[in-house]
């Protein structure tokens, strides 16, 4: 199953869309949160990132939702720093992480490909509110 | 400059960043998220403690400890900024035990393209690259020109301090004070600034 990883800024934001996400996804469905420092202070966090992506994999690859600003170098960074059997099925959704979130754990806990979580995360981008 | 004089210059950044920190931090109140100098001294203060136990004489490896320490620790956009940054310059100092001006115009080239390549951003858009890209420019005409050392300070302190300036006069198009749009007018960016005390801090140590 494809895994997925939340990076913001926030710990609280990242687990808050966990939590949110893991109402529509089947129990087994595997959604990191990666928030903020260690400290529990506002930013990102490489070394958590890192990790996060590693344990999100289990086989299928990993799509990657961010915030924003230093969320996306934080992460790219990151996959500079994962071995290069991993990092060519890991990817980073282009989509608002909230609903993104959402869309692709659907995808993903119905056995979506990494294409197919990836691009339901990015669906979520066209689609109005009202 | 052999690896220990790299190590002190590098010691010199986090007492020069501990002292300004918090005007990095004001200067990005103002069009950030207020966390610049916060960013920078955590960052610098682990580069403080890692390098105390860096033995190395090839300054390759010490670049690639204070990259990997920023990029971990720094926690904002000037962590993967500056820490790739480093990556690169570590890349182009490997193997060097002593460095020389073509070196470090080798070292500062790769820095630039490192910040470049990482946050993808140009000239103009009043970031740290506004200060830098001229700093860079500076220094390779220097040489090309076979400027005394001194005259090359000169050049250089010259072109920040326009550089600095400039960045009041631009729109952020880049980083948190995008968000600002024409609101960023007036302010100096803190990236810029953070970018001037390394820069002042390499030159300051060299004779
Ligand atoms: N894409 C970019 N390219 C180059 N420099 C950038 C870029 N984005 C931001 N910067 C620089 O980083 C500085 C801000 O660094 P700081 O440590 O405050 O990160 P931040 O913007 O708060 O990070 P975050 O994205 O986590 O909010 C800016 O003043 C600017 O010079
Ligand atoms: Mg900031």
């Amino acid at each position: 199953m494809v895994g997925i990883v939340l990076v913001s800024h926030s710990e609280k934001i990242a687990q808050g869309i966990r939590d949110l996400s893991m109402q529509m996804a089947s129990p087994e469905t595997k959604i990191l949160a990666a928030g903020g420092l260690p400290g529990g202070e506002i930013g990102t966090d490489f070394q958590r990132i890192l990790e996060s992506i590693q344990k999100a994999d289990s086989g299928d690859g990993v799509v990657v939702l961010v915030d924003l600003g230093s969320a996306i170098m934080s992460t790219e960074a990151a996959l500079d720093f994962l071995d290069e059997d991993l990092r060519a099925r890991v990817v980073l959704a282009d989509a608002p992480i909230v609903e993104g979130a959402i869309s692709c754990s659907v995808a993903a806990s119905i056995g979506g490909s990494l294409e197919e979580v990836k691009a339901a995360a990015e669906e979520s981008r066209g689609v109005s509110k009202f | 400059m052999k690896a220990e004089q790299v190590i002190q210059t590098l010691q010199a950044m986090n007492q020069v960043i501990d002292r300004e920190a918090q005007y990095l931090t004001d200067l990005d109140a103002a069009i950030g998220d207020g966390d610049h100098g916060i960013n920078m001294k955590r960052g610098f203060a682990a580069v403080s403690t890692k390098l105390e136990g860096e033995t190395s004489e090839d300054c390759g490896d010490v670049l690639k400890t204070v990259a990997m320490t920023l990029i971990s620790t720094v926690g904002g956009a000037s962590g993967p900024l500056y820490g790739t940054a480093f990556l690169k310059a570590a890349q182009a100092a490997k193997g060097k035990t002593d460095l020389n001006k073509e070196d470090a115009l080798e070292i500062l080239t790769a820095a630039v393209e490192g910040v470049q390549f990482r946050g993808k951003a140009a000239r103009g858009e009043k970031t740290m690259l506004d200060l830098l890209i001229p700093v860079k420019e500076a220094y390779a005409d220097a040489l090309d020109e076979g400027l005394s050392l001194e005259e090359t300070k000169q050049r250089i302190f010259s072109v920040m301090d326009e550089s600095i300036a400039y960045t009041k006069t631009i729109i952020a198009t880049k980083g948190r004070a995008s968000y600002l749009g024409e609101r960023s007018l007036g302010h100096q960016d803190p990236g810029a600034t953070s970018s001037y005390f390394l820069i002042k801090t390499v030159l300051d140590s060299v004779e």
